[in-house]
């Protein structure tokens, strides 16, 4: 064996610790792939948080127009900080035309405080769905909060966040969508504008 | 007497204990309870990495374990329908035995690969030490030196 065939093995262990090195860094091990992207939103039943239209909500009710459904709790601090994100939102599609469709799922949470929390700090929902127990988090793959899911009007999941929404994954996932789907959305000329 | 009596209830409910600390389910039978086990030992907990649904104390681990339970006990679901279950809600992560398709022919080929290169390395090597064998000048050569001494 030549003496340059002595570094082959150095050359494999250099090799191994490459590809470890980088393919460790590939991807969050934490990100889970929704396995609900391109289906169609699962069908529930689920009492709202304000008692109001008597009813049970079902999937249905959330079709007819693009929505954002939200999955929060008041014990989750990131929520906090996606609250404000969510009440501009509203603000600025309201500015934009009509405020997007956001409709939130008040998750393993106590309905007394869910409402102290919106009267609080604002209330960004059209209206909130009570899911107590979590059982229809399980139905949407949901594995914490904030999770957030962009429905098209059919009812078909077009996107999904796990983690806050903020002004960047706004401005670059969840803008452009809505506006494909023809919403307006104060996306490009006003925010240049303001810039 | 109260020393054997203990030492009985230590040995049966002990690994009771150890599967899964806080819910109490009930079971109809001794098959359901079975299958409940193993099921829950066959999940990877979504928001643990390397932890299954039984290990896990994660509120998400809580929750699928009672959902395998209303599916296996109360809605009668057999083990791939639960399977089947929880693969369209979470994907193939909660999965520890991944299904063999494109996205994961990596995962299963590269063993395969691994071995046929290893395979190849002990031909080549074999072939190179065949090649470095003397020639029959050199051999006569060598014993004409091992004469000599």
């Amino acid at each position: 064996m030549n003496r340059v065939g002595l570094f082959a093995p150095l050359a494999v262990f250099a090799l191994i610790l490459a590809i470890g090195y980088f393919g460790f860094q590939l991807e969050d091990p934490h990100r889970l792939p929704s396995a609900l992207i391109g289906k169609p939103f699962p069908d529930f039943a689920a009492e709202r948080l304000d008692g109001e239209g008597g009813d049970l909500v079902r999937r249905a009710d959330l079709l007819g127009s693009p929505v954002l459904v939200n999955v929060w709790a008041t014990w989750c601090p990131t929520c906090k900080a996606e609250h404000d994100e969510l009440l501009r939102i509203r603000a600025e599609t309201a500015a934009a035309g009509a405020p997007v469709r956001i409709i939130g799922v008040n998750y393993k949470d106590d309905p007394a405080k869910a409402r102290r929390w919106l009267a609080e700090y604002g209330d960004p929902y059209d209206f909130n769905l009570i899911d107590a127990d979590g059982a229809l988090g399980v139905e949407l793959g949901v594995y914490g909060a904030p999770e957030t899911f962009l429905l098209n009007a059919k009812g078909d999941v077009v996107f999904k966040q796990v983690g806050a929404i903020d002004g960047q994954l706004w401005q670059q996932e969840i803008a452009p969508r809505l506006s494909a789907m023809g919403v307006p959305v104060a996306y490009g000329e006003a925010r240049s504008d303001a810039g | 007497m109260a020393a054997p009596a203990a030492l009985t209830f230590l040995l049966c409910c002990w690994p009771a204990w150890g599967a899964s600390p806080v819910d109490v389910y009930e079971f109809p039978d001794a098959e359901a309870e079975a299958r409940f086990r193993a099921l829950i030992a066959e999940f990877r907990c979504p928001k643990c990495l390397n932890t299954n649904l039984a290990g896990s104390d994660a509120p998400i681990a809580q929750d699928l374990r009672a959902a395998v339970h209303r599916l296996v006990v109360r809605e009668g679901l057999s083990d791939a329908e639960v399977r089947d279950y929880l693969q369209a809600r979470y994907g193939d992560f909660v999965l520890y035995d991944p299904p063999l398709k494109a996205a994961t022919l990596v995962l299963w080929g590269a063993p395969v690969l691994f071995v046929l290169a290893g395979l190849g390395l002990i031909a080549w090597r074999l072939q190179h030490q065949r090649s470095a064998h003397l020639s029959d000048a050199d051999q006569a050569r060598l014993a004409s030196f091992l004469d000599e001494t």
